[in-house]
């Protein structure tokens, strides 16, 4: 039992389907809980003892750093997947990830910048974690740039999976970074066992938008995710029925 | 309503924040739209070549 | 019959002896990384001050930018040869692991480029006003930088194999997974520098290419063979 559904992940059109009829849900909720996570960022959430207004940015800055990171953990765990059994839909889950991780992570360095100016007195130091998420961009970038240096999409799948394995290792060291050294930028307010160092007037709306965002990273995954599959199908008859629909 | 555009001084950097961030929503929404779109163009013209082939 | 399979140990070390043998009859190709090297670190007295005070306190981060632009030079000639003549479409096809066979080529890569750099590092040092004393430390520091290099370098040049300018890219894919090496290998050239115990930056050095070594080969026979298909 367990096995057929396994076995159906793998399959371009099975996939291609359910993507399609996934997305308006994970879409809509998104949209919904992000406004609502804007709403009682910008609005109800009172204003910080230190920082003032200021710290509504961490409810944009927050989630797109985690969305970094954990696109990237799903691009190489899907590219892993992708080389070790040869699945084509594997691979293109790690290349319809990579566009929306890259454009995150720099939304999580700029609106880093612009959180740092007020509150450090600088945009930018060279710190481990800020450090760190820069070269996740460029591992990103690099990993875009890589694929299309190939004109045979198969070898561009395989090549770029090598890479996007080998460069999981920035993952631990970002999301560690404040913990192994000593780091300008703050540790961690939100945890999954401990007691959470944030208020919670102030933490609702952080945990709705972070909510909202991994929603909406799923959506847009699997609206690129149909694209990709579509670009990795020669002559299947399914597409002809998939594309008169 | 000024309090709220004026954030507590922190105007200059909470509004480009959220600006930014929804540039990268959209900008995604976009961009896989068009991805789809494109795939879906290309793989009818596979489809028609080989159409005309068989 | 039964054919006598070579073990991976001395199948590795053959493809050093061979790698080291064939650079040999075409030393020029070992020049280029290391004139580079030169020029690269006569740039800065040259752009910014000729100060030697000023000079000693950039010292480290020059010679290791210079280091690394060099090693990323060098990775070119790392594959090139053996993948236009077959050779390495021969190493996969062998039946060796080609994990090993990497694994020497590297190394011997390693002993062609790194090593030379090592040497070369306390002379060009000396021209930044770095004291003669620290000329072992930093030896030591870029020895074992450029053996990380080498090795993450593999990698680069393995997954950028048919690509058509393919050096940038490559520099592209390694300059993110290269920064550690130059950030322990700079910090510990800054303490040789003043003479101060550098050993705790070297051990981690040690362990990223502790890590590189029995990783990285893996990485790169992956990527030889998709490279190859």
């Amino acid at each position: 039992m367990t096995w057929t559904w396994f076995h159906r992940l793998g399959s371009p059109p099975y996939i291609y389907r359910l993507a399609g009829r996934l997305t308006p849900w994970f879409g809509w909720i998104a949209a919904i809980l992000l406004l609502g996570a804007l709403f009682d960022g910008l609005v109800i959430a009172p204003p910080d003892y230190q920082q003032g207004d200021g710290f509504r940015i961490m409810y944009v800055h927050v989630p797109a750093a985690w969305l970094s990171l954990m696109i990237y953990t799903w691009m190489a765990v899907a590219a892993a997947v992708g080389l070790i059994w040869r699945i084509k839909v594997a691979h293109a889950v790690a290349a319809a990830c990579a566009p929306i991780g890259a454009s995150f992570t720099a939304v999580a360095l700029a609106t880093g910048m612009l959180f740092g100016k007020p509150m450090w007195g600088t945009y930018w130091v060279w710190d481990p974690r800020l450090t760190s998420e820069l070269l996740l961009l460029f591992l990103y970038l690099g990993y875009m740039g890589l694929r299309a240096s190939f004109d045979d999409l198969q070898r561009a799948d395989r090549a770029s999976a090598v890479l996007a394995i080998v460069g999981v290792v920035n993952v631990p060291i970002v999301k560690y970074s404040v913990v192994w050294w000593n780091s300008l930028h703050q540790g961690s307010s939100l945890s999954l066992t401990g007691k959470d160092t944030i208020a919670t007037p102030m933490l609702i709306p952080l945990l709705v938008s972070m909510l909202g965002f991994t929603l909406y990273f799923a959506a847009i995954l699997l609206l690129r995710l149909r694209g990709e599959i579509l670009r990795r199908e020669r002559s299947a008859n399914w597409i002809r029925e998939a594309l008169s629909s | 309503m000024t309090h709220f555009l004026h954030m507590g001084g922190y105007a200059a950097f909470v509004w480009p924040s959220y600006g930014l961030t929804l540039l990268a929503v959209v900008l995604n929404i976009v961009w896989a739209r068009s991805l789809l779109a494109r795939s879906r163009m290309e793989a009818r013209r596979r489809l028609a070549i080989q159409g005309e082939r068989q | 019959m039964t054919a006598e399979v070579t073990p991976p140990l001395t199948a590795a070390r053959l493809v050093v002896a061979r790698d080291l043998m064939l650079a040999f009859r075409r030393p020029e190709q070992l020049v280029h990384p290391l004139a580079f090297f030169v020029l690269v670190t006569t740039l800065f007295p040259l752009s910014i001050s000729p100060e030697l005070a000023q000079l000693r306190a950039i010292a480290p981060g020059v010679l290791w930018v210079a280091a690394l632009l060099a090693a990323l030079m060098a990775l070119d000639f790392l594959f090139r040869d053996d993948a236009q003549d077959g050779t390495l479409e021969q190493y996969a096809l062998s039946g060796q692991s080609l994990t090993w066979l990497l694994l020497g080529k590297t190394g011997a890569h390693w002993l062609l480029t790194g090593v030379p750099l090592a040497l070369m590092a306390p002379v060009m040092g000396y021209t930044l006003g770095v004291p003669v004393a620290a000329s072992a430390g930093i030896m030591a520091t870029v020895a074992l930088g450029s053996l990380a290099l080498s090795f993450i370098g593999s990698i680069g040049a393995a997954l950028t194999l048919g690509v058509r300018r393919g050096g940038v890219l490559l520099a592209i894919l390694i300059l993110p997974l290269a920064v550690p090496i130059l950030i322990f290998g700079s910090r510990a050239t800054e303490l040789a520098l003043r003479g101060e115990a550098y050993a705790p930056p070297m051990e981690l050095l040690g362990a990223i290419v502790v890590l590189s070594f029995t990783l990285a080969p893996l990485a790169a026979a992956a990527a030889v063979r998709i490279s190859l298909e």
